[in-house]
């Protein structure tokens, strides 16, 4: 995707540059750019580290199954195809967990052994089963308890109180979630194959 | 309202807190399982890093040369009707396709309109709240190859589009409070 979006960008922007008598900010926003790219990272380098550092802890205690527990009935509510097969509601719950945990790098992994076992139970190998579609839409909304690459970001430009979106992002979250969930039903309805 | 900013600024502490008792109760090694994690937070971030140099030069020279500006002039009439801060659209647009280009557009929003400002609340509930959907649905889908994939990516983007409205609806009605 990159591939084509960034050279495209870059092209576009230097030739409306150019035509607008925009060069000098041209030439220093090609500068400042990468002072950007370095700030931010210096920022979320530390932020990055410590929540990695905390999450790594959650992962090897009870934590994680005291959340699976708190959100089994969601997942049996959200799968309901899938009550009687212990092993993928178990690797449902854990790839949510990492989800609310803001573990994206475990996360993604979890998903898809849920995913590949769910292909194991289709009918049809061609197409999304219910289930296979529900848990894409739920790994898009990404359901996080602390945004934590925002928060440093805002952190980093000397925000005067960085945490105070997390509850924000919490309702847009929700709301989120369950406009994706609705119209996954929706979907799921309209394209039941007979 | 109150309530909502003393959530925010509890919720951090609050977990740290409970993932480190967690940890002391079960007789875990809790400072060597930090560090573990924290250096695999050290390499996630090195190795994201020069995509973000690439990302952010190309957004700073999408911003400064003027082009986001006239596009977004372009379809600001139709944002009006709708009463959609059009300082958000680029995020918007770029949001559901490149996590990273997102990051850079942010950070560009944010830093330029003030982090604290209306326009940048909305930025990092935004940024907050939704995924980089067209992508997590490519590997997905890839992974199990899978070619009926039954309208998944309206479903998804119905999501983004409801995460991206209620952000800054919530932004809105929290700067009311503010000022």
């Amino acid at each position: 995707m990159l591939n084509f979006i960034w050279p495209i960008f870059i092209i576009c922007s230097i030739i409306y540059g150019i035509l607008s008598g925009n060069l000098s900010q041209l030439n220093n926003s090609v500068f400042s750019g990468a002072q950007d790219a370095l700030n931010t990272t210096m920022t979320l380098l530390g932020s990055l580290c410590l929540w990695n550092g905390l999450m790594s802890i959650a992962e090897k205690t009870k934590f994680v199954e005291t959340i699976s527990k708190i959100i089994k009935p969601v997942v049996q509510f959200l799968f309901p195809e899938m009550k009687n097969n212990k092993k993928i509601t178990q690797e449902i719950s854990m790839n949510m967990v990492a989800n609310i945990l803001g573990l994206g790098n475990a996360a993604t992994p979890l998903g898809l052994k849920a995913i590949n076992s769910m292909q194991k139970e289709n009918k049809n190998k061609k197409q999304l089963s219910d289930s296979m579609l529900t848990l894409i839409v739920i790994n898009t909304a990404s359901i996080q308890l602390i945004p934590t690459t925002v928060i440093a970001i805002r952190n980093s430009l000397g925000s005067s109180n960085p945490t105070n979106i997390i509850v924000p992002v919490w309702i847009a979250t929700i709301i989120a979630a369950i406009v994706g969930i609705i119209a996954s039903r929706i979907v799921i309805k309209l394209t039941k194959s007979h | 309202m109150q309530l909502i900013n003393y959530l925010s600024n509890v919720a951090m502490p609050l977990i740290i807190f409970i993932i480190l008792m967690h940890g002391m109760l079960e007789r875990k090694k809790v400072f060597d399982l930090f560090l573990e994690g924290a250096s695999e937070g050290l390499k996630i971030t090195l190795k994201i890093f020069p995509t973000l140099v690439g990302l952010f030069v190309a957004i700073s020279l999408l911003k400064n040369s003027g082009l986001i500006d006239f596009m977004v002039n372009i379809i600001s009439p139709a944002l009006k009707v709708i009463n959609f801060p059009k300082e958000i659209m680029p995020l918007a647009l770029l949001r559901p396709i490149s996590g990273n280009a997102s990051i850079a557009i942010a950070t560009n929003i944010m830093k330029s309109f003030g982090v604290d400002s209306n326009i940048g609340l909305m930025a990092a509930t935004i940024m907050g709240s939704t995924e980089t959907t067209v992508y997590t649905i490519a590997i997905y889908t890839s992974s199990v190859k899978v070619t009926k994939t039954r309208f998944v990516l309206l479903a998804a983007l119905m999501a983004d589009i409801a995460g991206i409205v209620a952000s800054v609806v919530i932004c809105r009605m929290m700067s009311y409070d503010f000022s």
